[in-house]
């Protein structure tokens, strides 16, 4: 099979939406060198979103989806938390687990891509909060890192359980204080990319999404290197601007603020990963 | 309205529970009929041909270009709604479309009602939808349109449109154009 399928029929071309013209002429598929760059010459993968108007997630969104090497043949994972009202809206398969199994449905189904078509690269990652990836679903995380597969996971760090509105996670501040974490948090933040380095990650960073060829250099490599080598860890800032308090165009200031001390860009490889990485920088695709 | 039991799982009246169940191959269903295919072919090309706006629902088995058969279907579809003087609005694909669709220009199998409200279609065909989302939108359309819906299936058919035309292929297509050209000059109409 081949995104070719998705070629629309000439006879009924001019009854097709606009947008979907669109993908199959102006999108960038079977093109690993696409790029951020490329997202205002264009189509983007992403259609609209229903996230709060200048919700930072959403630029980690579209970021995200123009830097997939593979887009056509990568399946993204994803739970339930504000991130999930835009996957309706993107031009790629998503699979909606329940949440906090988002990293062992991805193990799934990558082991059966794997059987299924051993010839084609098919990429997985997931993609879900912190709330699911580090406290309910901490369980199915650290499993796929233990026993080493090839998946790509994405965490939008917000800090908070935006979509049930407001309540602490592992990876909120201490001290803070939510509309359902009245007394402030008693604990630490939870330091999950070392958690995931010490669980086994080939590739791990750590950084806002302030700078957007950052973000799409570290998703590329992180999904290179768990095609060949084994399971890779990307911790996004994504703050939740309508939990914090901060207006509509705060998003960018607030994470550019927190890339000078929280979210200070933070990278670790293994020496296979590095190995990937230089290859691949070698061919031109980072 | 289902009240609670097995069809109160269901949110819309289900043609099922009404013992109404898809035709053995080689027949057609027409309400809750039983009937040949021909007979079924020309009252959907009557009601295609008599009712405001009538309108063709191609799915992406028939929009996109998956093999020569596809391609073969896309220019029946045309040939169709031009016999049928029927507007073409494509079900392009299933994902829920939030927060809003264009009701003018596409129909989305989780609230196909707006489309068929908003252009006040009152007779439809469903052409190339998967079986499942085929399924969710007539059951939809039944309970909240008046509109007749009637379902051109490659397989066995869905008991909730008002006429099921089951494995239905590039000749079946083709003889219902024929139909439709026939009961069409019958009407009057050239
Ligand atoms: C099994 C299960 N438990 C609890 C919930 C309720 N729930 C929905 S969203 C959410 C929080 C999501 O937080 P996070 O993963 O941080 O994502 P965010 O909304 O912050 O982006 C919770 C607990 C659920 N949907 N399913
Ligand atoms: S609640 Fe927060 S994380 Fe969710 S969409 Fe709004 S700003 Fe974004
Ligand atoms: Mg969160």
């Amino acid at each position: 099979m081949s995104y070719k399928i998705y070629d629309i029929n000439e006879d009924l071309k001019e009854f097709m939406p606009k947008e979907i013209i669109d993908l199959e002429e102006r999108a960038t598929w079977g093109n690993p060198k696409r790029g951020v760059m490329d997202l205002p010459y264009t189509k983007e993968l992403i259609e609209e979103h229903s996230l709060c108007a200048g919700c930072p997630e959403s630029m980690a969104l579209r970021y995200i989806l123009a830097s997939l090497p593979n887009p056509e043949d990568t399946i993204i994972v994803n739970s339930t938390g504000c991130t999930s009202l835009v996957f309706p809206h993107i031009a790629l398969h998503t699979v909606h687990s329940l949440f906090g199994n988002q990293n062992a449905v991805a193990s799934g189904i990558k082991r059966v891509l794997e059987w299924r078509f051993p010839d084609k690269v098919k990429d997985v990652v997931v993609l879900a909060g912190d709330g699911a990836t580090v406290d309910i679903g901490l369980d199915c995380t650290l499993q796929s890192f233990f026993r080493q597969e090839k998946i790509t996971t994405i965490c939008f760090d917000n800090e908070v359980y935006a979509n049930t509105g407001g309540q602490e996670s592992g990876l909120t501040v201490k001290g803070h204080v939510f509309k359902m974490a009245p007394k402030g948090k008693q604990w630490d933040k939870v330091p999950f990319w070392q958690i995931a380095i010490d669980s086994g990650c080939h590739y791990v960073a750590r950084l806002t999404v302030s700078s957007p060829k950052k973000v799409e250099q570290v998703i590329k490599k992180a999904i290179y290197v768990a095609r060949e080598v084994g399971p890779t860890y990307v911790h996004l800032y994504t703050p939740c601007i309508l939990e914090i308090g901060l207006n509509s165009d705060d998003g960018l200031d607030e994470m550019r603020a927190r890339d000078k001390e929280r979210f200070s860009f933070f990278e670790y490889m293994t020496p296979q990963a590095e190995e990937v990485i230089n290859r691949v920088k070698e061919e031109g695709l980072l | 309205m289902a009240h609670i039991g097995p069809s109160g799982f269901s949110p819309y009246p289900v043609a099922v529970y009404e013992g109404v169940l898809n035709p053995p191959p080689g027949k057609a269903l027409m309400f809750n009929e039983i009937v040949d295919e021909e007979v079924a072919m020309r009252e959907a090309a009557k009601a295609m041909l008599t009712r405001p706006n009538p309108t063709i629902f191609p799915g992406p088995q028939v929009l996109y270009a998956w093999n020569e058969e596809a391609k073969e279907k896309a220019k029946l579809v045309r040939k169709m709604a031009e016999v049928l003087g029927a507007k073409i609005i494509p079900m392009y694909d299933y994902r829920p479309k939030y927060p809003k669709i264009n009701p003018a220009i596409e129909i989305n199998p989780n609230h196909p009602n707006l489309t068929i409200w908003h252009n006040k279609i009152k007779a439809c065909i469903f052409v190339g939808v998967h079986c499942h989302y085929a399924n969710v939108a007539l059951k939809i359309i039944r309970a909240e349109t008046d509109c007749f819906t009637i379902a051109m299936c490659g397989m066995a058919g869905h008991e909730d449109a008002m006429i099921t035309l089951r494995d239905q292929h590039t000749e079946e297509m083709e003889k219902f154009i024929k139909i439709a050209e026939e009961v069409k000059r019958g009407l009057g109409r050239s």
